[in-house]
């Protein structure tokens, strides 16, 4: 009879991915263990007592900073950039197949705000609302800044779906009396709405935890992972953690969410070939 | 009446030209193929005619109408593209009702009408599948439904068979040339397969380099090819220099089932060769013999007449036919 032996470096790369596996989630598993630290806990080990007391006090009023309303204001702007980098990257995608003058350029000097330091984009998106006299404020500059890192990955994403994109597909559509528009809506759309599905789901990602970029453009009110880095300069209690823990289940939600949206799409084409 | 011409046809991608004054005159109710080499034109002559390409220069007239800026619908024209270009995200009947959906005919109309061109090509027990659940010769029907549903005057079909198994090819060949037949409008069938054009086309147009290099029915061209292009793209035929045979300074083609092995009549012309190569083909069995100046030429003998009077390789044979076997090239 044969059997596989698996060779010595198989444990050995297992060990190195279970090290990297535990580096990786052993911080949110620490975080979230302490978010439930009893009443008198502290900030580290051990626990003294358990409880969800650290949540409660999150939405109540803090002697630092305004949790509640930097929560709402970050994923209300994750939602602005996420629908407004959907639209962009598939119209630029539509675009950049056409190979148009100057189109290479224009692409280098998208993906140039991907390479320059987010720090630096801040800074400058900051004095250039300054020097024009025009109020920095989350909903104007701070969008601007969220969506120079959001839309060069989208457009990335879009060029590699395009790509591959078949234009016959297209052509069929024309040769059957298709309309442009309606080439667009009835065939380029469908065919590339689970890619959509996925830039939409990092422009809001990418938003809702981005701090670098947000640093100069934010104005007076924060979004939170602002409020959150205000905070951890001087935290004193588990509240901070239970905050972390919140919005890791935020973000978990929204993989949950775009998730279904793909696995709905699956089952509606697997249920109309059911017969 | 929906004959199709084209006049002085052209298309030019930057400098290269692709299509060069071409000029075809198909008639009403005609299965025309046009046959060559990847790179001849056939495809770019096809997508003009479709209304997929621009015109460089030159008319396309479908009946009496000049239709170079219409687009494919305005034309009266269909496409079934190759490997098919199903919609993938639609269902098969959705695929099919799609020209309907466009032209905004309610639903329960198109479905109606798409369920019956379903039922046309016997697809309907797959009305409900989506294009990446059906074999290769599903989906052609598939397409085929898609394409006839416009009621096309002209139906374009660039490689439709490239993309199926031998054994499927040939079957679904004959589907099409009964659907022509059925239909009676133009079909105009690219394709790189010299049998395929054989068995469909009342008019083959073989093409090279962007030009037409003879057009006729399939008959005329396999019988009488005018030029070495055709006489070796079509297969079959032997083109041999005219001076191994006393012809002069021409080219002439022998189809290699006229040439036989052994001492020629009068009125017979001669050559002598060693056998270089026996291949038994079932029905027919393939010699290739070593003239002089190393030409190659191919006998086909039936599998009978072979074993009458076998050879071996390495023999020394001489090669006969009647003088009229061999036709002078251009």
């Amino acid at each position: 009879m044969l059997r596989e032996n698996h060779p010595r470096s198989f444990w050995a790369l297992l060990l190195l991915f279970v090290v990297f596996v535990l580096f990786l989630y052993g911080p949110t598993i620490t975080i979230t263990i302490l978010s439930f630290q009893g009443p008198e806990g502290g900030l580290t080990f051990p626990m003294r007592g358990f409880g969800t007391s650290w949540f409660t006090q999150v939405f109540q009023a803090q002697s630092v900073g305004d949790i509640g309303g930097s929560f709402e204001r970050s994923l209300i702007l994750g939602a602005i950039v996420c629908l407004t980098t959907v639209i962009i990257a598939f119209m630029a995608g539509l675009a950049f197949r056409l190979r148009f003058k100057g189109s290479s350029i224009l692409f280098y000097i998208v993906i140039a705000s991907l390479i320059m330091p987010s720090i630096v984009i801040s800074l400058g998106i900051g004095s250039l609302f300054e020097l024009l006299g025009i109020e920095r404020n989350w909903f104007s500059s701070g969008i601007g800044a969220h969506l120079t890192w959001t839309l060069p990955f989208g457009l990335l994403v879009m060029l590699a779906v395009f790509n591959r994109f078949d234009r016959r597909l297209e052509e069929a559509g024309r040769d059957l009396g298709a309309s442009r528009f309606q080439v667009v809506m009835h065939v380029i759309l469908p065919v590339v709405a689970p890619a959509l599905v996925g830039v939409g789901l990092f422009g809001f990602t990418l938003s809702y935890d981005e701090l670098a970029r947000s640093s100069q453009a934010m104005g007076a009110l924060n979004t939170l992972p602002l409020e959150l880095q205000a905070m951890q300069t001087n935290a004193t209690t588990p509240v901070i953690y239970a905050l972390g823990t919140l919005t890791t289940a935020v973000s978990l939600v929204v993989i949950a969410v775009s998730l279904s949206l793909v696995l709905l799409l699956r089952a509606r084409r697997a249920r109309r070939s059911s017969i | 009446m929906a004959r199709v011409e084209l006049v002085g046809l052209t298309k030019r991608y930057g400098q290269t030209t692709a299509v060069d004054t071409v000029s075809l005159a198909i008639p009403d109710g005609t299965y025309c193929c046009l046959l060559g080499p990847s790179g001849c034109g056939k495809t770019s002559t096809l997508r003009m005619i479709a209304g997929h390409e621009r015109i460089s220069a030159g008319d396309i007239f479908i009946g009496d109408t000049v239709v170079n800026d219409m687009t494919p619908v305005q034309r009266g024209t269909a496409m079934m593209f190759q490997s098919y270009a199903l919609f993938p995200h639609l269902s098969v009947t959705d695929n099919v009702a799609f020209s309907l959906h466009m032209k905004g005919v309610d639903k329960s109309t198109r479905r109606r009408r798409a369920a019956e061109m379903l039922e046309r090509v016997h697809m309907e027990r797959y009305a409900e599948r989506l294009p990446g659940q059906l074999s290769g010769g599903q989906q052609q029907r598939v397409a085929l439904a898609r394409a006839l549903i416009t009621n096309p005057k002209v139906l374009l079909l660039d490689e439709p068979l490239s993309a199926l198994d031998p054994f499927l090819r040939i079957k679904v060949r004959e589907e099409m040339k009964r659907l022509q037949m059925e239909l009676g409008i133009v079909f105009i069938h690219v394709t790189h397969s010299q049998d395929e054009a054989l068995a469909l086309a009342d008019l083959a147009v073989v093409m090279n380099d962007g030009v037409v290099a003879q057009s006729g029915s399939v008959r005329q061209i396999f019988n009488e090819p005018t030029n070495a292009f055709v006489a070796s793209f079509i297969g079959g035929h032997n083109v041999i220099p005219g001076d191994l045979i006393g012809r002069g300074r021409v080219d002439v083609a022998i189809r290699a089932d006229h040439i036989d092995i052994g001492q020629a009549a009068p009125g017979e012309t001669s050559l002598q060769g060693t056998v270089r190569m026996v291949e038994y083909q079932g029905t027919n069995v393939h010699l290739r013999v070593r003239g002089p100046a190393a030409t190659d030429i191919l006998v086909i003998k039936s599998e009978d007449a072979f074993d009458r009077d076998p050879v071996n390789v390495g023999q020394a044979v001489t090669l006969r036919w009647v003088a009229t076997a061999a036709r002078e090239l251009h």
